[in-house]
């Protein structure tokens, strides 16, 4: 075999296949990078289909159970005095019921829940997923897809019921010239569907760079030299790891809402 | 050959990741000399900080994920 081999994941779905044996050695790493990604079906077999339980599911279970005991349990005794855990999560409430009020608009705090699960789902993924052998599942561009996905159609649904037609006038830009409208008409048209694009690809992108990263330098732990180096390396891109989780999770929330004010005001 | 040409496309796929470090760093150095003019408008305007730096660091990513294609999926 070949060293170097590539192994083929297929985006879009949860099915990672290894068409390489596994060799291990690849140039002195031990392991590859990539593993860490590969979904598993946890209770055996090796088909997955669309009901298998499997890692993936595991973790996103494990990211609600979290969030309940934050949000719910901890909040149950509504003490005026807040307990720490009441305060974490009042905290994260008037956070983020400030950044829909702030940037969409007085009008668009009934779509609060919606983007508090959001946020919530996405910071609890990225976090859990920086604990040592866990899975993180917003690693996934199957998993990001559907939540941007999910916004784009809200926002386009919406845009639609509430102003009708003129919700197409958010690709009609009147304060540019006559002439140069219906060219900026068709960017606008091809920026906004790309919109679905990037906001997933920013997640799952940011997201898998970090923990390839951090494996690909644990790889380097094992040639004795450089060791203490490496372990530098990995503490340093962990401290970056735990910042990113966070803003990725602030920067989809605050998108969403800009997409959502776009939605509810369109027109320049 | 084909592995080849793939992982060298790989290689220069990951020079976008410097253009990406440019882009990120021209926005977050512009806002600190913002900031640094007129410091109490600066807290006004973090959050158009972080979606600029986004913005900007999605399309380094974008080229990432033009290299991870390559390397495991041609």
């Amino acid at each position: 075999m070949r060293p170097g081999m590539p192994r083929r994941i297929a985006k879009g779905t949860e099915m990672a296949t290894e068409t390489a044996a596994a060799q291990g050695e690849e140039g002195g790493l031990v392991f590859h990078p990539m593993d860490q990604f590969i979904v598993k079906p946890l209770f055996g077999g090796t088909e997955i289909h669309w009901y298998t339980i499997t890692n993936v599911t595991l973790w996103m279970a494990i990211a609600i159970v979290a969030i309940f005991a934050l949000m719910v349990l901890a909040t149950s005794r509504r003490a005026t005095i807040p307990s720490k855990g009441q305060s974490i999560a009042e905290l994260a409430y008037g956070f983020v019921y400030k950044m829909v009020e702030d940037v969409a608009g007085k009008d668009a705090v009934g779509f609060f829940p919606y983007v508090m699960t959001l946020f919530m789902f996405i910071v609890f993924a990225n976090f859990l997923g920086l604990i040592p052998m866990s899975f993180t599942t917003t690693s996934h561009f199957a998993v990001t897809v559907v939540l941007a996905l999910a916004v784009f159609l809200t926002v386009t649904i919406y845009g639609f019921i509430k102003n009708g037609s003129k919700f197409l006038g958010l690709f009609w830009v009147s304060s540019a010239p006559l002439p140069l409208r219906p060219i900026l008409a068709i960017i606008e048209l091809i920026s906004y569907f790309v919109r679905p694009v990037s906001h997933s690809i920013r997640l799952a992108g940011n997201v898998m760079a970090g923990h390839a990263v951090i494996k690909v330098f644990a790889g380097f732990a094992a040639i004795a030299v450089i060791s203490p180096v490496s372990v530098v390396a990995i503490t340093a891109m962990y401290g970056l790891e735990v910042l990113v989780a966070f803003i990725q999770a602030y920067v989809f929330t605050i998108l969403t809402c800009v997409y959502l004010k776009d939605a509810l005001h369109p027109g320049h | 050959m084909e592995g080849d040409l793939a992982h060298i496309g790989a290689g220069l796929a990951a020079i976008g990741s410097g253009a990406a470090a440019i882009g990120v760093g021209n926005v977050a150095g512009n806002f600190l000399s913002g900031a640094l003019r007129n410091p109490s408008a600066a807290a006004s305007q973090t959050a158009t900080l972080f979606i600029g730096i986004a913005f900007a660091e999605a399309l380094g990513i974008f080229s990432f994920l033009v290299a991870l294609l390559l390397m495991f999926a041609v």
